[in-house]
């Protein structure tokens, strides 16, 4: 099957029962399976009239007590960024698959890129942190779906996968292991009586119990900056607290979801760094390059968001270089420079999108970093 | 350079030919029946028929990484337009194959393995020239075997709606057949000028 097919089946083996959407190219075939597979095992499938609607859609029916998703591409994930903000305020657990083609605008919308991953991170407005994961095949497509919806479960926010137009078209053999055999997480419920309950009210590690529209607790769910009652606090303060903890229940666990695939990092001299479709080419260059006898290692970023700063802190110091390679003007580069720190020179391989970029360019970066002197 | 032990294929034809569903049967023949690693991915316009589309399809005893078809070793024509956008990329020792009465070859193609088959037309005769993907797969099986024909055909028949079973499997079969009196009997490329 294709990646977008693979999400789909991701998202029900996760438990989704619920999506709303609206056709975009490359994403169109997630809504296509789902409209085709959700009615099968009573589920609700909607095409809304635009982004913000599916966005809207996929929050309420959160709320509902219902795992819930959309899929777009560029065009579509710009739309969505007001209702991702609200999803982020209101803490509502849901996923967004965003098959990325290439922009600005309409853009190339039958081909590549990997130009979304700054507006991932900061396309809403407002401070708050996100989770992003990014698929390097059909497979992962499937897999980081399951896993997006436990960490949107788990966490109570927007998860967004962060996909591309070839992984999204592109069709492997995807394993779909035995329901027993997939881990699903579900959102933790009130353990306080109906009296006692507060929508808002954390836990010790910060995430708050969640109760579903009809439960019988009493919730209020607002946009607007809020107190553990959910009720508008209109001061720096309830600001403050409220933002701290949203900001904290990721950073605190950074090392609980950040997921990265590491390859010859014992004693690699140069290393790529590198995510979606963008790792297969770079590891194709770092298994050419140690073929070559250049020390070569990758890291592939399972986890986008957060960003795995304090492996790159721990590796940089004693490397050569380090090479992101990403199909954009450098856009996770400049995060990987701000790990580095300055510990290691940090270079770019990429383009602006419509072709994926050929292992040998990386190679040509990686042999041109081993030969300079330490 | 693609690792020499991956195959590289390139379907090629313009949309609504059933260009990326007959890379998608091969994939799937190569993984699900002959416990292979395949690859396919496609490319196609804005038009959702009609524009010039490809699949390529790598097949490998490995793990495949880049998952581009740069310069097939068999090329796969079924639009004049595909042609001539996709000849050069071939392999000097590659294969050539191309449906009869929908592509007009040049006389420097000798130099590679060709085969050519009225896909469509054999197609129309089975009832629907929708076919002529199956008709060229069964055609492929027999020309340049990639994986076990019964591994195809399977994928053929869970591909394709079940209501059109029996059909697409005679347009399999069709194909093979002629493929199989081809190489027995090698016929020379036409150069139509």
């Amino acid at each position: 099957m294709n990646g977008d097919e693979a999400c789909c089946e991701g998202a029900l083996a996760a438990g989704c029962r619920f999506f709303a959407g609206y056709p975009i190219t490359p994403a169109t075939e997630v809504a296509e399976s789902m409209s085709r597979r959700l009615p099968e095992i009573g589920g609700i499938y909607i095409q809304m009239e635009d982004e913000i609607a599916s966005m809207a859609a996929i929050l309420g029916a959160s709320w509902g007590g219902v795992k819930s998703m959309t899929s777009t591409s560029g065009p579509g994930f710009s739309l969505m960024m007001e209702n991702i903000g609200l999803g982020l305020c209101t803490e509502t657990p849901c996923v967004v698959c965003n098959v990325q083609r290439a922009g600005p605008s309409t853009g190339l919308p039958t081909l590549v890129a990997q130009g979304d991953m700054m507006q991932a991170r900061w396309g809403s407005h407002g401070h708050y942190e996100i989770i992003a994961l990014s698929p390097s095949s059909p497979q992962e497509m499937f897999d980081f779906t399951i896993r997006a919806f436990n960490l949107s479960e788990y966490y109570r926010l927007p998860v967004i996968i962060l996909a591309d137009e070839t992984i999204g078209h592109m069709n492997e053999r995807v394993i779909i292991p035995q329901e027993e055999d997939i881990e699903i997480v579900n959102r933790r419920k009130p353990t306080v009586s109906r009296e006692d309950y507060l929508p808002y009210e954390a836990d010790a590690d910060g995430i708050a119990p969640m109760a579903n529209c009809g439960d019988g607790y009493r919730i209020h769910v607002t946009g607007l900056t809020h107190d553990d009652r959910g009720y508008p606090a209109m001061d720096a303060k309830a600001q403050e607290k409220m933002i701290t903890r949203l900001v904290d229940k990721i950073r605190k666990n950074r090392d609980k979801i950040i997921r990265t695939q590491n390859l010859y990092l014992d004693d690699a001299e140069v290393v790529v760094v590198s995510y979606g479709i963008s790792a297969r080419s770079a590891m194709q260059a770092v298994r050419d390059a140690r073929g070559e006898g250049i020390k070569a290692g990758l890291i592939k970023l399972d986890t986008v968001w957060p960003f795995p700063e304090e492996l790159i802190r721990g590796v940089a110091p004693r490397l050569k270089a380090m090479i992101m390679a990403e199909i954009n003007g450098g856009q996770m580069v400049l995060e990987l420079e701000r790990a580095a720190c300055g510990a290691c020179p940090v270079s770019l391989v990429s383009n602006f999108g419509g072709a994926i970029l050929h292992p040998g360019l990386i190679l040509n970066a990686v042999a041109k970093a081993a030969k300079e002197k330490p | 350079m693609p690792d020499k032990r991956e195959r590289h294929i390139l379907i090629t034809g313009f949309g609504g030919q059933g260009i990326v569903m007959a890379g998608d049967i091969l994939g799937k023949a190569a993984t699900l029946y002959d416990h292979k690693h395949a690859t396919m991915t496609q490319n196609y316009g804005p038009e959702a028929r009609g524009g010039a589309c490809s699949s390529q399809v790598i097949i490998s005893g490995e793990e495949i990484l880049f998952p581009c078809v740069e310069e097939p070793e068999i090329l796969v024509c079924m639009s004049q337009e595909a042609y001539t956008k996709n000849i050069k990329s071939l392999r000097p020792e590659g294969t050539l194959i191309w449906d009869t009465d929908l592509v007009h070859t040049r006389k420097t193609d000798a130099a590679y393995k060709t085969f050519n088959i009225p896909a469509t037309r054999f197609a129309e005769q089975l009832g629907t020239k929708m076919m002529a993907n199956i008709v060229m797969l069964g055609f492929l099986s027999a020309v340049e075997p990639l994986v076990h024909a019964e591994a195809l055909k399977k994928a053929v028949l869970e591909s394709v709606p079940a209501a059109t079973r029996d059909n697409n499997l005679r347009a399999f079969n069709k194909g093979r057949e002629y493929g199989h009196s081809i190489v027995k009997e090698p016929v020379k490329p036409e150069h139509p000028e």
